[in-house]
């Protein structure tokens, strides 16, 4: 699958519809997006707004480091802590498995980020000497507004070798994203724009979102990539909730903007027992694969990965493998992109698309008092 | 009719460090916001910064007062300032346009106005403002709520010789915030112009005024967080002054 290497706008990016039952269909540009989504339908976005997360460094003793932000911690007030992964000499232009394994560091020590920014070891991981947590702190000025404006100034959006190009912090948002807490973009959303968020309710289709904390894709070191996605932060809220009772009771479908929507939403719903979804904030450590039921999420709109990733084993939880193997043809077939970057696949998963029976369960939500768990897929 | 709360938001006021900007970041953090203030030079944002604290903690209403120095008239900052100001205070609700600059010092003509002066006026009075409501606005879309307001000038509507670039800027600045409200509704687009008062800026402008006929920028402030109470019954994109 050839990647994308340069950021592009909505209208260039297009989208494969698959459809757990009927297989892959039609190819159409993303700005026709709205039309694939009926009135009563609810779309939800992440929007978490992503952060300058690699910060290029030396260690006390001098040498090279790169730190990759991988997640926030809480700590003192005023004290900006998170969890980092090391990597050694060299930038994105390498792969991250090619580059060299960073330095030791230790508890205690400074790590100097440019003239600014100053990172304090505070512990190290028991399975990796390369996921450290680690204080930041500005260099002049006290406090955390200091230190925000430092690693907002030192920090660069995390790239890949695929992409050449620096990105600014301008290539890696979403148009309605506000909170900074992914350290990746959470990239099925390039293909939406605000017009898609306007045209999308004048249909009336719902609009809601939920808070996830996009991770890290790779670190190159093993024992850490084997445990991605690591814990992520996530936050779903009252107004996505309700919207989420108001959708499955009139029989409208959820479609997630990306795989951390899936994550937020099926943790959510984990957490909710057998009663109705309910909000829920913290970190999650959900996997969703073949074996595991949906039951929030009927749709997710998605970048195009190759089959080996994890990514691509959450699809599993929405098409059976030989929808999946059809649609990656079709893929090929149409020239479509890969990687963050790239096209997306809109995935309608079982039972997604057809008017609901009196069967499903889901005919039965009929009011606000829906159980989530009533709602899990055949 | 509706009034608007403003203890506990979250607000960006650019142009924060002096004039009209410093009196809007003390009047909202007296009233409870929460105030990101954004301005290019650091140690006059401190001292500001230091004020608006004592404000805060005056008032005792759980106001909080953050400095951000950037320049808002550099496209880099512009995510720096977003992204910096959500992790410090959360949500943005409010958002203040009030850094502006007035060109060359006395201010020309427009025909003996350099080609890149002009452009520097409309980067910080006009692009700078747009760039940041791009970024600041999105998620007020997504919220469908939010307020962006624009500090305005009688410059806008009235040409004075001398005052064209800065006039110019203000005037597509006044436009910007018709056509967003056009766009955005209900998200709330106001420009409002505060009218003269007794500024460093209105020094700059006009050395020989009579300082005794300009407002206080302090009382031209509480009149404006007056308006922004009643912004919901505010027809959206209006241009106002503060009589």
């Amino acid at each position: 699958m050839r990647p994308a290497t340069l950021p592009r706008a909505a209208a260039e990016h297009r989208v494969l519809v698959v459809d757990a039952e009927r297989g892959a269909g039609e190819t159409t540009s993303a700005l026709e997006l709205p039309a694939l989504l009926r009135a009563g339908d609810l779309v939800v976005l992440n929007d978490a707004a992503t952060l300058p997360a690699s910060l290029e460094g030396r260690t006390a003793g001098g040498e090279a480091i790169e730190l990759r932000l991988v997640g926030a911690l809480s700590g003192p007030a005023e004290s900006v802590r998170f969890k980092v992964a090391l990597l050694g000499r060299g930038d994105h232009r390498t792969r991250t498995e090619d580059r060299p394994p960073p330095p030791k560091v230790a508890i205690g020590e400074t790590l100097r980020l440019g003239d600014e920014l100053v990172a304090v070891v505070l512990g190290v991981a028991t399975f990796s000497a390369r996921l450290v947590d680690v204080e930041l702190r500005a260099v002049e000025g006290d406090g955390a507004d200091a230190t925000w404006a430092a690693l907002y100034r030192r920090g660069r959006p995390v790239q890949y070798a695929h992409v050449p190009r620096v990105l600014a912090l301008w290539d890696v948002q979403n148009a309605w994203t506000g909170r900074p807490w992914a350290v990746e973009m959470p990239s099925a959303g390039r293909a939406l724009r605000i017009a898609t968020l306007v045209a999308l309710r004048r249909r009336g289709v719902e609009v809601a979102f939920v808070t996830h904390a996009a991770g890290l894709s790779s670190t190159g070191d093993a024992e850490i990539d084997a445990r991605l996605p690591l814990a992520e932060r996530f936050e779903v809220g009252e107004a996505v909730v309700r919207a989420v009772l108001r959708a499955k009771a009139r029989g409208g479908r959820v479609l997630a903007v990306g795989t951390s929507v899936v994550r937020a939403l099926e943790s959510a719903a984990r957490l909710s027992g057998e009663g109705p979804l309910r909000a829920a904030s913290g970190v999650t450590e959900l996997l969703l694969g073949p074996t595991t039921t949906r039951m929030i999420v009927d749709g997710l709109l998605t970048g195009v990965h190759e089959p080996e990733t994890t990514h691509f084993a959450l699809l599993g939880a929405f098409a059976e493998r030989a929808v999946l193997d059809a649609a990656l043809v079709t893929t090929e077939r149409e020239g479509l992109l890969g990687h963050e970057l790239g096209d997306a696949w809109l995935v309608w998963g079982t039972g997604a698309t057809g008017v609901v029976a009196a069967s499903d369960p889901r005919a039965r939500c009929a009011s606000s008092t829906c159980a989530a768990s009533a709602t899990v897929a055949a | 009719m509706d009034t608007m709360e403003i203890r506990n938001k979250g607000v960006v006021v650019t142009g924060a460090s002096r004039g009209l900007g410093l009196e809007l970041a003390r009047a909202l953090v007296r009233e409870g916001a929460r105030v990101v203030m954004v301005a290019r030079n650091a140690r006059d944002l401190d001292d500001a910064v230091g004020v608006v604290k004592d404000d805060a903690a005056t008032s005792g209403r759980g106001g909080e007062a953050h400095g951000l120095a950037f320049d808002v008239g550099d496209k880099e900052a512009v995510h720096r300032i977003a992204g910096a100001a959500a992790a410090l205070v959360g949500e943005i609700e409010i958002v203040v346009h009030a850094a502006s600059t007035l060109g060359p010092l006395p201010m020309p003509l427009l025909l003996d106005t350099d080609c890149e002066d002009f452009e520097r006026v409309l980067a910080v009075n006009l692009v700078g403002p747009f760039r940041l409501t791009k970024a600041l606005a999105g998620p007020m879309v997504l919220r469908q709520r939010g307020l962006v307001l624009f500090i305005s000038s009688d410059a806008a509507v009235s040409a004075y010789a001398g005052w064209g670039s800065y006039g110019i800027s203000k005037a597509a600045q006044d436009h910007l915030a018709r056509s967003l409200a056009a766009e955005l509704d209900p998200v709330r687009f106001l420009a409002i112009d505060p009218g003269e008062m007794d500024t460093a800026m209105h020094a700059d402008a006009m050395p020989d005024a009579d300082r005794s006929t300009l407002a206080r920028p302090a009382d031209v402030a509480a009149k404006i967080v007056a308006i922004l109470r009643t912004v919901e019954s505010i027809p959206n994109g209006s241009r106002l002054g503060v009589s």
